[in-house]
């Protein structure tokens, strides 16, 4: 106990230290990120170290949750939806009709030639049909003023409204991936969930109707409790606070804006992490913990384990998904250009397993350790890679590794996670 | 109507690239097989083995082109694959020196494995992008085309043009070679037969005295070969970027698990299975029905089914249609 508090001791010193000697703009920043991160690294850790689920897709069920930020609060476009809303509507109707068709007819019909043959031509028939009602749709919203506009638009409601649609729209992604590759091979999951992620940021990425694509959706509107900085610096009563603490006022605001962020991203983890330690250890957690440790025997007790994996494995996700709203609605911006599967996946992968996998603590410091080494390297790579070829004579070699100084973070994380897998597998805070 | 023209668009815009970019696959996917077969994981840093592979390649491409060698009209990058493919090779032996064989030693799950390899994977890909950065780098010389589009439309007569990129003879060419050789490896000789009896039984194999590191390190200098060549073909073909070779490792799982992972052929089946759906559901079929239809048929619009934005979903759809039906694919690889 008292080692665990130590640790975390000392991943707040990073932040008081980078507070003093950077500034307290960017601690803040580094924790709110952390915050998030913790959040995502909840979600994995429930997947993986309750379940051993291995996702791989972490990128794409927060980028739904971003989505679903755009989706709920985001400005809404009359003129757009007028165009084209509602034929992009049935299309999606049209589209789903035809896939539960082919289940219900292959379900239903006896196995041989005439089915394959019905089932393609359903299959084939409803992708034309989708395509001759959704592309003449798309097209009209799209070309509703693109400059400023173009999509669909959102509803306008409050972001944090957002958040747990964010969730649900993740937890709709994770029962249909998870329905197809959970119970075959563990490896399987992996593929799939690699491949779903890379096809939902290509989707948020090309569809411009949708989230506006790579023109980014910008002035999402902030989650309730949090003003804008300009306001904040109109307010008598906070410039006088801020003088007698001796900042500016810009920096000031600035600072609160990102306090506040802090706190509340802060209950949504103590939220979630009280919920799952509940679940830990309640007879469900025991449950899951069981199948995770031996598979074969927890069949035999009766259980139905698949079952088990899909219900944990849409639980994470959309803890996952309600982490990538809280971060869109954070930015106020929604740029698919940013969704990066080094950064959202395998990230938020290292954080789980150094933070110690199984442990929702360790989760945690896990997250706010590895993403404070994230950012700060970002902030002070160049500069030490700057001082390390101080003496070296200005020429290709030397603005080479420069540059190359944020590659080094790829691989010092590499190197990271390859250690405290070889030496010490159960990460920094062990499960009990 | 007017077949013989449609044909040769067909083939000028989705035979000839789909074979091409079928062969790649099928390396790719035979170094995933063969590590699954042998090692039993799927190695997730193979996209960025052949990242390393085909870097090491490009820097021994620039070393000769600097010392004024060349092939001729083929690519000089031919005569530094063997150097590249060294390089790789060492690489590949040293992280599984250092890191796999504690894992296999204490016999790990696969999935702790799939996560080493996770790691080594952000290493390769630091390493690939410290040394040669993230930008598109181009290699390719020698001739461009063994046909042109217009050398064939005077020779032919006919007005549409096909046109055969050296590179895509060459990928064809070499891919046949390496193929033929890793079977004819594989089938008779004493290695081969050693690796495959591991593969199968590892037990059994152990028994009868086949040596497990020997197998091992040979699985990892195959995997080496393999992956420089195919990545080494891609970027020829396209151009080097080590982000798109990260991309490739799902066509490649795809392709490997199609075919059915672990076993060889089902990884080259896979690996053109992938490929021509891609180019099939990404090519705008507009000019070839317009040729192959009656006039009062031809389309209107460009009878694209998806745009090449999502090609990695019609890779994913196929493995989404194989883990359904079929989760041992085509060729029954190892179940389970």
């Amino acid at each position: 106990m008292t080692r665990n508090l130590a640790l975390f001791a000392g991943v707040a010193a990073l932040f008081v230290v980078t507070g003093l000697w950077q500034s307290w703009n960017l601690s803040l920043a580094i924790l709110n990120m952390g915050l998030l991160s913790a959040v995502m690294a909840m979600g994995v850790n429930m997947q993986w170290g309750y379940a051993g689920l291995f996702n791989t897709g972490i990128m794409g069920f927060a980028a739904l949750g971003g989505l679903a930020v755009v989706l709920v609060s985001g400005k809404p476009v009359p003129a757009g939806w007028a165009a084209g809303g509602p034929g992009i509507a049935l299309a999606l109707v049209l589209g789903a009709l035809s896939i539960g068709a082919a289940i219900v007819l292959y379900r239903r019909t006896e196995p041989g030639r005439a089915r394959t043959l019905t089932l393609l031509a359903v299959l084939v028939g409803g992708f034309f049909l989708y395509r001759a009602v959704f592309d003449p749709a798309a097209l009209a919203v799209e070309s509703n003023s693109p400059e400023n506009a173009g999509n669909i638009g959102g509803l306008g409601l409050p972001s944090l409204l957002a958040w747990p649609v964010g969730g649900a729209l993740a937890a709709l992604a994770a029962w249909a991936i998870g329905k197809i590759a959970l119970g075959l091979r563990s490896d399987y999951l992996a593929i799939a969930t690699l491949g779903i992620a890379e096809i939902i940021v290509a989707v948020i990425r090309n569809e411009d109707w949708l989230a506006r694509g790579v023109k980014n959706l910008t002035e999402l509107p902030r989650p309730w409790p949090v003003p804008y900085e300009v306001e904040l610096q109109q307010v008598p009563s906070f410039l006088s606070r801020a003088a007698s603490w001796g900042f500016d006022p810009i920096t000031a605001s600035s600072i609160l804006v990102k306090l506040i962020y802090a706190g509340l991203f802060g209950l949504v983890l103590l939220a979630v992490i009280w919920m799952s330690e509940r679940a830990l250890n309640s007879p469900w957690g025991r449950m899951m913990r069981a199948i995770r440790d031996n598979e074969v025997s927890a069949e035999a007790m009766g259980k139905d384990v698949t079952r088990r994996h899909l219900h944990i494995f849409i639980l994470g996700s959309a803890v996952v998904g309600i982490a990538g709203a809280m971060m869109t609605s954070m930015d106020g911006l929604m740029a698919p250009g940013g969704y990066n599967p080094l950064r959202y996946t395998f990230l938020i992968w290292v954080m789980v397993i150094v933070g110690g996998s199984g442990n929702n603590w360790g989760s945690v410091l896990g997250a706010l350790l590895i993403g404070w080494l994230w950012l700060i390297v970002e902030s002070v790579g160049p500069g030490i890679m700057g001082a390390v070829t101080a003496g070296m004579a200005d020429g290709p070699l030397k603005t080479h590794l420069v540059d190359s100084a944020q590659h080094m973070r790829l691989l010092t994380l590499g190197v990271i996670l390859l250690v405290v897998l070889r030496f010490s597998p159960r990460g920094l805070i062990p499960e009990k | 109507m007017d077949i013989l023209n449609g044909l040769i668009t067909f083939l000028n815009f989705v035979f000839v690239p789909g074979l091409a970019y079928g062969s790649q696959l099928a390396l790719g996917a035979l170094g995933v097989t063969l590590i699954y077969g042998i090692l039993r994981f799927s190695n997730f840093a193979h996209g960025d083995t052949m990242a390393f592979g085909t870097m090491a390649t490009i820097l021994f491409t620039w070393w000769l082109q600097s010392m004024g060698i060349n092939f001729g009209v083929l690519p000089t990058a031919l005569l530094a694959l063997p150097f590249g493919i060294a390089v790789t090779a060492v690489f590949l032996l040293a992280t599984d020196r250092v890191i796999y064989r504690f894992y296999r030693r204490q016999k790990a799950a696969s999935t702790i494995l799939v996560i080493v390899s996770l790691g080594v994977m952000f290493v390769m890909n630091g390493v690939v992008r410290l040394i040669i950065g993230v930008d598109d780098q181009n290699f390719a010389d020698g001739a461009r085309f063994v046909i042109s589009a217009g050398d064939f439309k005077t020779m032919t007569g006919l007005p549409e043009g096909l046109a055969i990129k050296s590179t895509q003879l060459i990928t064809v060419v070499t891919a046949v070679l390496v193929v033929v050789f890793l079977f004819w490896f594989l089938q008779k000789t004493r290695t081969g037969k050693s690796m495959r009896a591991f593969s199968d039984n590892e037990d059994l194999a152990l028994l009868s005295g086949i040596n497990p590191d020997r197998v091992v390190q040979v699985t990892w200098i195959l995997t080496a070969a393999l992956a420089t060549i195919a990545g080494v073909l891609y970027g020829l073909d396209k151009s080097f970027k080590p982000y798109t070779y990260y991309l490739l490792l799902l066509p490649i799982f795809a392709s490997a698990i199609v075919g059915g992972l672990g076993s060889p052929l089902g990884a080259i089946a896979g690996g053109f299975v992938i490929a021509f759906s891609e180019v099939t559901v990404t090519y705008a079929w507009k000019k070839v029905l317009g040729y192959w239809l009656p006039e009062n048929l031809a389309p209107d619009s460009l009878v694209q089914l998806l745009s090449t934005d999502y090609k990695f979903a019609v890779s994913f759809s196929i493995l989404i249609l194989v883990l359904l039906f079929l989760p041992t694919g085509l060729f029954k690889g190892k179940s389970v």
